[in-house]
């Protein structure tokens, strides 16, 4: 990629006041500054309290400063201070302002800006940071060989080369590649249509009208496609148990792993080819759900922050969490109330909300959801950052601090009853696995062993 | 469909804590729902129940008595003093780390500005620096802490009087933080009493810090720090200080944000989990549907509107600070259900000439019916299923009289209460 791509990048109108009252951070489309969000802030500190990051690595300025402060003292030519690469994006800063500063909009904007201004593409840096963010190419090659990417992935000399050629932590475990990936499934099973006749046939048995108007698209995600296939085919049946025809769009990655290391215009590109596929379909009447909470807050809050593309509004406005999806649309409490689960999946669960969960006011449902499902114990393990945040816990030089942010979750969870964990987000139930080597099911799964036969 | 409920709160701060805390207890299902983090995070975590008359006379030395002689519309006299009592036991249940349920009276705290501040209830981490207490004391702050000088403290207090020896030092707190290190830096770092480098040797922190400490501590018997000692565990903190020391350890309440606070509210949102209420914090309540009664109300993500609906509503969406009461040139209201909110048509009524003068804008808020129901200007009840507790409240001016804790849980238990009741 030329750097012309990236100086193309510009942040789209950010915040409104419909959307913040009390904030006044609007930027006018054509002159991308964020200085009105900046002066919102009275330097009251709060964000800093909600930064994980902050709290361990003596060296991070913090939210504070890596948002208003610094779009305040930037006037044209200043280079973005380097510490931004440093912020993990969880994105806690955001929902602690009482004003409405678009902290992590800000962020963003100037990771971009540091990355295509500042980093030099020919760094390890660079290069290791654009095949992070860039996960979804390799996985797609690692799903076309997934026993021999598994087995190479974790070959002792592969890993020491990777730490040392690409700083890429020597100390994980990649993950594992599934043999059919999530896409492999949904065609085997017919795709639409096969899950047309099967939610049609759900409805029947349910007591509702044949023609009712249940459609939703599935987006996966990179996770769920080529690693936990299991969460989607999880999804599929659980909606159709309701009696919802699934469609899968053409997709690319949310962006999440994009946007955290200021690649911006990989972001872009992917960006476009989900809003272009979801917004046809929003407008035909689907609703977007999504099962990793990254990828819905990135189409629901960061799309629409940081580009102007046809459509973005309203594909934020009808995208949801899987599960919340359910709870507005359908009697799930009521349903789970009368089920129970089989014996394969434990009765205790340790879960963790994830940050970008937290964000969307998802970090308690599954405690609420399955506080009345018989077999089934939920106990939230607290409100610490799991600490990988996507691909920050990937880099050599951040893996310390990251361990030391999950600290407290391992611990919480180690207290906790159950010995299995429970999450939504697919990068925090690696670092739950990591370092506490529990297993962890994702909220879908133990739905789908509650109420599909 | 909507997600569903018996009771549901709208914001989560004092007020709506102690409202969901309390219709829970009184047998409810209850969700609460909540935009942003409260103002607790701001306010110094001490909990104020009248330190002043609304005239300005004071420091009141028992607060029960002075209610009866408030202002008619003044929360307190809506609620009752027998209500106050039950709401702080309510609280004092819950909150078990807190201080001052053994009398009626007042107490005196020293603040980080070198006050005393009459107050109800404070945490334990800061009881052993009450004003009324003779025991030499030695106040610490820390070079790369800004917020708390302690020498300037330390002489503020001597001159308002106080009953003992006070000095204040200013130490380097171990390990070199950066000069603008975050409170909860200080805090996680003595809560794994982590190890710092000092001179060039690792060490645990508690123990570096009291060594930075004792050649300034004399025959101090107290010693109190800014209140960033420990977050998850700060009695531990607290006791490992004053064993090293050989001095009772106290936690001087800050200004925002605040680690008190902070922990006030972490531990209302563990009282609220175990009574069994869902709690959702993230995102605005933006609109509703009803006439005469609320059915539902919607809270709003990126656009997506989230149905909410419950049987019975408490709004406690926090005043000019908390964002529960709006105001612009044109007017004053309450942006949720657009209740009325009293005030002259006239924006130069809304405040005195004088920076300290007897302003209206801080008793803005909804006024009630006895039963907390926001009343229209005719003095009708808005709808019939909804109550307003805390900040959003009228008629009363928490800063002057020091009473914004109090006001809150009172009438955030009266509220919850009775929607519970409403809906058995
Ligand atoms: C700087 C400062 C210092 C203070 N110091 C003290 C002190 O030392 N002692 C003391 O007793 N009191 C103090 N107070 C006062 C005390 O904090 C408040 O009076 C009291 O906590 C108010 O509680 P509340 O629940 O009514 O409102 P708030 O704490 O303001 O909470 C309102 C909540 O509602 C949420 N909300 C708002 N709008 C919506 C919406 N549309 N949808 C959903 N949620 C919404 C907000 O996000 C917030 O969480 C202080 C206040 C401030 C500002
Ligand atoms: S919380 Fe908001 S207002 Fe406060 S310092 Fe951070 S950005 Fe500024
Ligand atoms: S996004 Fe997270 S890591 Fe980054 S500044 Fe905000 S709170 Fe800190």
């Amino acid at each position: 990629m030329s750097d012309s791509r990236h100086s193309e990048f510009d942040p789209a109108v950010p915040e409104t006041a419909e959307r913040d009252p009390p904030g006044d951070s609007v930027v006018d489309g054509e002159n991308p500054d964020l200085r009105p969000g900046a002066d919102s802030c009275y330097k009251c500190s709060t964000c800093d309290t909600s930064c994980p990051v902050a709290e361990v690595d003596d060296d991070f300025p913090g939210p504070k400063f890596q948002g208003p402060e610094q779009w305040r003292l930037k006037d044209g030519d200043d280079s973005v201070d380097e510490s931004v690469m440093d912020c993990s994006n969880c994105m806690r800063c955001d929902s602690a302002c009482p004003t409405g500063v678009p902290l992590s909009q800000m962020h963003n904007t100037a990771r971009g800006e540091y990355v295509s201004e500042e980093l030099s593409k020919l760094s390890v840096e660079y290069v290791r940071d654009r095949l992070l963010a860039n996960y979804r190419k390799s996985a797609w090659l690692a799903s076309k060989v997934p026993r021999l990417a598994n087995a190479a992935a974790n070959f002792g000399p592969a890993r020491w080369l990777a730490e040392t050629l690409l700083g890429v932590t020597r100390e994980r475990e990649f993950p594992e590649f599934a043999t059919e990936t999530f896409t492999e499934w949904w065609a085997a099973n017919g795709g639409a249509a096969g899950s047309k006749e099967r939610a049609r046939a759900a409805r029947e048995r349910r007591g509702e009208p044949a023609d009712a108007e249940k459609q939703v698209a599935y987006f996966h995600g990179c996770y769920a496609e080529y690693n936990t296939p299991e969460v989607g085919r999880a999804l599929v049946r659980v909606y159709e148990h309701f009696g919802y025809e699934v469609v899968v769009p053409q997709q690319g990655c949310s962006g999440t792993p994009m946007f955290a290391n200021g690649m911006l215009a990989d972001a872009r590109r992917d960006a476009e080819i989900n809003v272009s596929s979801l917004s046809d379909l929003v407008d035909e009447g689907y609703d977007a759900v999504a099962s990793c909470t990254s990828c819905s807050m990135a189409l629901r809050q960061e799309y629409p922050e940081l580009f102007d593309i046809e459509g973005i509004e309203d594909v934020a406005a009808n995208t949801f969490e899987s599960v919340e999806y359910l709870r507005v649309h359908e009697d799930l409490a009521g349903e789970l109330a009368e089920a129970d689960v089989g014996a394969d999946l434990a009765a205790e669960f340790a879960y963790h909300a994830p940050c970008h969960a937290r964000n969307q006011g998802l970090d308690r449902q599954a405690v609420e959801l399955f506080g009345d499902l018989d077999g089934v114990g939920v106990e939230d393990v607290g409100d610490s950052c799991s600490g990988i945040s996507g691909t920050y816990g990937w880099k050599a030089e951040k893996y310390e601090t990251s361990m030391e942010i999950g600290a407290e979750m391992f611990d919480h969870m180690e207290a906790a009853d159950g010995e299995t964990g429970l999450t939504e987000c697919p990068t925090c139930a690696m670092q739950m696995e990591h370092g506490t080597d529990y297993d962890v099911r994702h909220p879908l799964e133990l739905l789908e062993a509650a109420l599909v036969d | 469909m909507a997600i569903e409920s018996e009771v549901l709160v709208i914001g989560g701060g004092l007020a709506g804590l102690t409202s969901a805390l309390a219709a829970a207890r009184a047998g409810a299902d209850v969700r609460l729902v909540s935009a942003k983090q409260s103002t607790l995070r701001h306010a110094s975590g001490l909990v104020d129940v009248l330190g002043y008359t609304p005239d300005g006379d004071g420091p009141i030395s028992n607060p029960y008595d002075a209610i009866p002689d408030l202002p008619d519309d003044h929360p307190y006299r809506t609620v009752g003093a027998e209500t106050v009592r039950e709401a702080l036991a309510l609280f004092d249940d819950a909150v078990p780390s807190y201080r001052g349920s053994h009398t009626d009276a007042n107490a005196l705290l020293p603040t980080h500005g070198g006050t005393v501040k009459p107050t109800a209830r404070y945490p334990a981490g800061a009881s052993a620096g009450v004003a009324s207490d003779p025991r030499e004391t030695l106040l610490v702050g820390f070079e790369s802490s800004v917020d708390f000088d302690a020498l300037r403290a330390a002489a503020h207090l001597d001159a308002a009087g106080v009953p003992f020896d006070v000095r204040g030092a200013t130490v380097r707190f171990p390990g070199d933080l950066r000069a603008d290190a975050k409170v909860t830096r200080y805090a996680a770092l003595l809560d794994a009493n982590r190890e710092v480098t000092v001179g060039g040797r690792q060490r645990p922190v508690r123990e570096a810090l009291a060594e930075r400490v004792k050649p300034d501590l004399g025959d101090a018997e107290r010693v109190g720090f800014p209140a960033v000692l420990g977050d998850d565990d700060p009695a531990g903190v607290r006791e490992s200080l004053g064993d090293e020391l050989g001095a009772a350890v106290f936690e001087v309440p800050m200004g925002p944000p605040s680690l008190p606070g902070l922990r006030l509210e972490d531990a209302l949102f563990d009282a609220l989990d175990d009574a069994g209420v869902g709690i959702e914090t993230g995102n605005p309540v933006v609109d509703f549907d009803g006439g005469d009664a609320v059915e539902r109300v919607y809270v709003e993500k990126n656009g997506a509107r989230i149905p909410n609906a419950a049987d019975q509503y408490v709004l406690a969406t926090g005043g000019l600070v908390g964002t529960g009461v709006d105001s612009d040139r044109e007017g004053v209201r309450e942006p949720v259900f657009d209740c009325h909110v009293e005030h002259p048509d006239d924006r130069y009524e809304w405040f005195e000439d004088e920076a300290f003068g007897d302003h209206r804008f801080p008793r803005f808020g909804v006024s009630t019916d006895s039963g907390l129901r926001p009343e229209t200007a005719d003095g009708n009840v808005e709808f019939a299923n909804l109550r307003a507790a805390g900040s959003v409240l009228g008629g009363y001016d928490f800063a002057a009289e020091k009473s914004g804790g109090g006001v809150s849980i009172a009438t955030g238990y009266a509220a919850g209460r009775r929607a519970a009741e409403a809906v058995r």
